[in-house]
C-alpha cells in the first residue's frame, strides 16, 4: 500500500457572505464575492494532515475541480501541511453544471492512478448541501465507506470509524482502501500561518483534465431557477379572538 | 457609577413619552409638525426601515453590558454607507439633537446611554471589511464588522488582529474606546493599531485622520488626530471606517497554568518574565476568590490560589525557549509545576476557567449583578496595589474576585452585587472611588481599557489633572461646539 490519502477540497462562497441571487433568476452572484474552501473541507485536510504528522500514513494529495481559482483553495490545503495537489481543469458552463456525480467519477479515477489508501472528502458542500460526493465516489469503486465521520483511527488494515447519525454515535471497522467523509466533529482545522503559506508556494499542483482521466462530465441536470427564500413579512396585531379567526379563514388556514 | 436619569432637551414632548413606554401603540403617534419633519427628513436618507420608532430597538440601543441603566435615545437610524451618516449628521446638527454611534452594544462603561435623548447612529449595516493588503499587514473595515468576523475573513491569509478585549466587539467601537485585551502584553493595544480613521463629525463633515486611503505603516505628518479619535468614545465624531494593523498567525502556542503560594509570588513572577524579555503573548492573574468561584462554576479542581495563566507564541525552537525561561523564573518564586497545553482543544480547556471568570463570578451569588473595575498601575506597584485593594474587599465585606491582564499592571475586580440593596451599592461605589484613587497614587489610571464612559468623569479630572482636561474640553468645543456628539460622556 502506498501510504496515500486523497483529499478533495472544493471553492464555494465563504460562509459568512449574504447570498444574494442574480436578477434573471439564473443562479447566485459570485463574481467579487469571497470564496473559501469549503469548512467540511478543511476538516478533511486537517484530518490527513494529522495521521501524516502522527506517521500513519505517509503522503497527503489534495484535489480540486474548477477555474484557475481552485488553484487558491489547493495552496491553502498545502500550507495546511498537504505534500502536493492536483488541479482538475473544469472551467465555463462544464464548471457551472458540474454535480456530485461528475466529482465522484474524477475522485474514483484519481483514487486508482494515485493508488490511493483512502479518500477523505468533507460530507457536504455548504453551496449544494449535496452530501453525495463520497457515497458515489466509493460505489464507483466498490470501496467502503465510513461517511460523517467524528472519529478515525487506524487499525492494522481496517480503519475504525465512530459516525454521527440521527440516533447518536455507530462505531464501524472498515477494511481500506476506503472513502471517509468528515463530519463537523472531527477535529479543529488548523489556521495557515504565514511561514507555511510561504512553504506552500513550493510544493507541486498538477494540472490535468478530465479527458485525460477518461472521466466524461456531461451533466443529467439542468438548474431551471434560482429564487431567494421568501421575504418575511411584517406581522399583524389583532384585537380579539373573533378578529384572529377571521383573519385565519381569510389568510385559508383554517 | 449609578446615573439618575436626566430628562433635558428631548425630542419628544412628554405626552408622546408616555405613549412611547406602553407596549402596544399605534404606528404615527400624534407629533409635533417638527418632530415630523426630522423623521421623514431621516426616512428619506436612509429610507422607511432604516429608521426605527419602537421602543424595543430604542431600549436595546440605549443600553451596554455594563450596570448603567438603560436610557434609550428618541430614535434609531441605521445608515448604509458614510455619505448617509453624514447627511443623517447634517439633519441632526441643523435641529441641535444628541447623536449617539452604537457598535455592538458591548461597551462597559454606558458609552451608548442617550442620556440626553437624541438619534443613535447604528452601524451594523455598514458590515464590509473593504481593502485588505496582505503583503502589508493592514486592512479596512467598516463599523459592522466585529473582530472575530474580520479574523474569521483573513483566515486563509496566514494574518490575525491579534486585539482581543473578550467580547466580541465592533472594531470601529474598540477603536472609539481604545479598547484592549489579554494579549495587549505582545501586541499593544487600539491605540497602537489603528493606521487611519474615517469619521463623520457633528457637522457632517468627512474627516480622514492620516488622509484618505493612506496606510503607511509609521508617519510623521502633521498632528496625529487619529489617535485623537482612538479613545474618544463617540465624543468627536462617528467612526465610519478604521485602518487596523495586522500580525501573522504565530506558528504554535503553548498555554500554561502556574499556582503560587501568594499574590506577591505571583505578581513579581510576571515581573521578572517581562524583565527577562520573554515576549509572552498573554499573562493572567486569578486571585484565590476567583479560582474558587471558577473551580465550583466549571466543576474543575485547580489550586485555590494566586494563579497565573500564561500563553507564549512563536516558532516551536522559540517557544521551547521562552517557556524554559518562565519556568525556571516561576519555580524561582514557589510557583507550582506547569500545567501545559499545545494543540487547540486542550488550549481551550486550559483557558476555560479564565474564559467564564465573569460568568463564575455572578455564579457566587446567583440573581446579583457584576460591575468590573478597570484600574492600571505600572508593574512594580502591581503587588502593592492588589494586597491593598484584596485588604479593602475584606474589611468591606464585598465580593470582588480579581482577574486581570497584570503583565501590562492592568486588573479587574468583579464586583458582584445586589442591584436592589442600596446599602451594598454605596459600599461598592465608595470601593470603586478609592480603588480608583489608590491606582492614581501609584502613578497609574481609573481606565486601563473600559474607558471613562459614565460613570469615571469625576476620576479622568484628578487623574489628568485640571490643565488637561481644559484642553480637552477645548478640542471637544472645536470639533463640536453644540455638544451634540454622544453628550454626558469622558468630559
Amino acid at each position: 500500500m502506498s501510504g496515500r490519502v486523497l483529499v478533495g477540497v472544493k471553492r464555494v462562497i465563504d460562509y459568512a457572505v449574504k447570498i444574494r441571487v442574480k436578477p434573471d433568476n439564473s443562479c447566485v452572484v459570485t463574481d467579487g464575492v469571497k470564496h473559501s474552501m469549503n469548512p467540511f473541507c478543511e476538516i478533511a485536510v486537517e484530518e490527513a494532515v494529522k495521521m501524516k504528522e502522527k506517521k500513519l500514513i505517509k503522503e497527503v494529495v489534495v484535489v480540486s475541480c474548477g477555474p484557475q481559482q481552485a488553484m487558491e483553495t489547493i495552496r491553502t490545503a498545502l500550507a495546511m501541511g498537504a505534500d502536493r495537489g492536483i488541479h482538475v481543469e473544469v472551467t465555463g458552463k462544464d464548471y457551472e453544471n458540474l454535480g456530485p456525480l461528475q466529482v465522484s467519477k474524477i475522485m474514483a479515477a484519481l483514487a486508482k492512478k494515485e493508488d490511493a489508501l483512502l479518500v477523505i472528502l468533507g460530507k457536504q458542500a455548504i453551496d449544494d448541501d449535496c452530501n453525495q460526493t463520497g457515497q458515489m465516489t466509493a460505489a464507483l469503486l466498490d470501496w467502503p465507506q465510513g461517511t460523517f465521520a467524528s472519529e478515525l483511527s487506524m487499525e492494522g488494515d481496517k480503519i475504525k470509524v465512530v459516525r454521527e447519525i440521527d440516533g447518536g454515535l455507530e462505531t464501524v471497522k472498515i477494511n481500506t482502501p476506503a472513502v471517509i467523509t468528515a463530519d463537523l466533529r472531527l477535529n479543529t482545522p488548523r489556521y495557515a500561518t504565514l511561514p507555511n503559506i510561504m512553504k506552500a508556494k513550493k510544493k507541486k499542483i498538477a494540472n490535468v483534465k478530465p479527458a485525460d482521466l477518461g472521466v466524461d462530465i456531461t451533466s443529467r441536470l439542468e438548474v431551471l431557477r434560482v429564487d431567494e427564500p421568501p421575504q418575511r413579512e411584517a406581522g399583524v396585531k389583532v384585537e380579539t379572538v373573533d378578529d384572529l379567526l377571521a383573519r385565519l379563514k381569510e389568510a385559508g388556514r383554517i | 457609577m449609578l446615573l439618575g436619569f436626566r430628562p433635558s432637551l428631548r425630542l419628544l414632548s412628554p405626552r408622546l413619552q408616555l405613549l412611547q413606554s406602553r407596549s402596544v401603540q399605534s404606528e404615527h403617534p400624534a407629533t409635533s409638525a417638527a418632530v415630523d419633519s426630522v423623521l421623514s427628513a431621516l426616512r428619506s436618507i436612509c429610507g422607511e426601515d432604516g429608521v426605527s420608532f419602537g421602543a424595543a430597538v430604542r431600549e436595546q440601543h440605549g443600553r451596554d453590558e455594563s450596570i448603567h441603566r438603560c436610557c434609550p435615545p428618541d430614535v434609531v437610524v441605521f445608515p448604509r454607507c458614510v455619505e448617509e451618516v453624514s447627511e443623517l449628521a447634517k439633519v441632526c446638527h441643523q435641529h441641535n439633537l444628541p447623536i449617539i454611534p452604537f457598535g455592538t452594544g458591548t461597551g462597559l462603561e454606558g458609552g451608548v446611554s442617550a442620556v440626553k435623548g437624541g438619534v443613535c447612529f447604528s452601524l451594523r449595516n455598514m458590515d464590509q471589511v473593504l481593502d485588505l493588503h496582505p503583503e502589508d499587514f493592514d486592512v479596512t473595515v467598516e463599523p459592522g464588522v466585529t473582530r472575530k468576523a474580520l479574523n474569521s475573513h483573513l483566515r486563509d491569509t496566514g494574518l490575525w488582529f491579534p486585539v482581543d478585549p473578550g467580547a466580541d466587539a465592533s472594531l470601529c467601537g474598540m477603536a472609539a474606546t481604545s479598547a484592549s485585551g489579554t494579549n495587549a502584553v505582545r501586541y499593544g493595544t487600539m491605540r497602537e493599531n489603528v493606521l487611519n480613521l474615517e469619521a463623520v463629525l457633528a457637522d457632517g463633515t468627512v474627516l480622514h485622520t492620516a488622509g484618505k486611503g493612506r496606510r503607511p505603516r509609521k508617519t510623521a505628518a502633521g498632528y496625529n488626530l487619529t489617535n485623537l479619535l482612538v479613545g474618544s468614545e463617540g465624543t468627536l465624531g462617528i467612526i465610519t471606517k478604521a485602518t487596523l494593523r495586522l500580525y501573522g498567525i504565530p506558528e504554535a502556542m503553548v498555554s500554561a497554568v502556574c499556582s503560587f503560594p501568594s499574590v506577591q509570588a505571583a505578581v513579581d513572577s510576571t515581573v521578572q518574565i517581562l524583565q527577562a524579555g520573554v515576549p509572552i503573548a498573554r499573562i493572567e492573574f486569578l486571585d484565590d476568590v476567583m479560582m474558587d468561584a471558577c473551580n465550583r462554576f466549571s466543576s474543575l479542581s485547580y489550586a485555590v490560589s494566586p494563579t497565573l495563566f500564561l500563553e507564549f507564541h512563536g516558532s516551536e525552537r522559540s517557544l521551547e525557549e521562552q517557556v524554559l525561561t518562565a519556568e525556571d523564573i516561576t519555580q524561582s518564586n514557589g510557583g507550582s509545576d506547569f500545567q501545559w497545553a499545545r494543540d487547540a482543544g486542550s488550549r481551550e480547556r486550559l483557558w476555560k476557567a479564565r474564559h467564564d471568570a465573569w460568568y463564575a463570578a455572578l455564579a457566587l451569588r446567583p440573581g446579583c449583578k457584576a460591575y468590573a473595575t478597570d484600574v492600571c498601575v505600572p508593574l512594580s506597584r502591581l503587588p502593592q496595589i492588589i494586597v491593598e485593594t484584596k485588604q479593602d474587599l475584606m474589611e468591606n465585606r464585598l465580593t470582588g474576585p480579581i482577574a486581570g491582564h497584570v503583565g501590562d499592571g492592568n486588573f479587574h475586580c468583579l464586583m458582584v452585587v445586589e442591584p436592589s440593596d442600596p446599602e451594598e451599592l454605596h459600599r461598592v461605589h465608595l470601593f470603586t472611588e478609592r480603588l480608583a484613587r489608590r491606582a492614581l497614587a501609584l502613578d497609574g489610571t481609573c481606565t486601563g481599557e473600559h474607558g471613562v464612559g459614565l460613570g469615571k468623569r469625576a476620576l479622568l479630572c484628578e487623574e489628568v489633572g485640571p490643565e488637561a482636561v481644559k484642553v480637552m474640553q477645548r478640542l471637544k468645543d472645536s470639533l463640536d461646539p453644540k455638544n451634540l456628539m454622544n453628550p454626558g460622556k469622558i468630559l
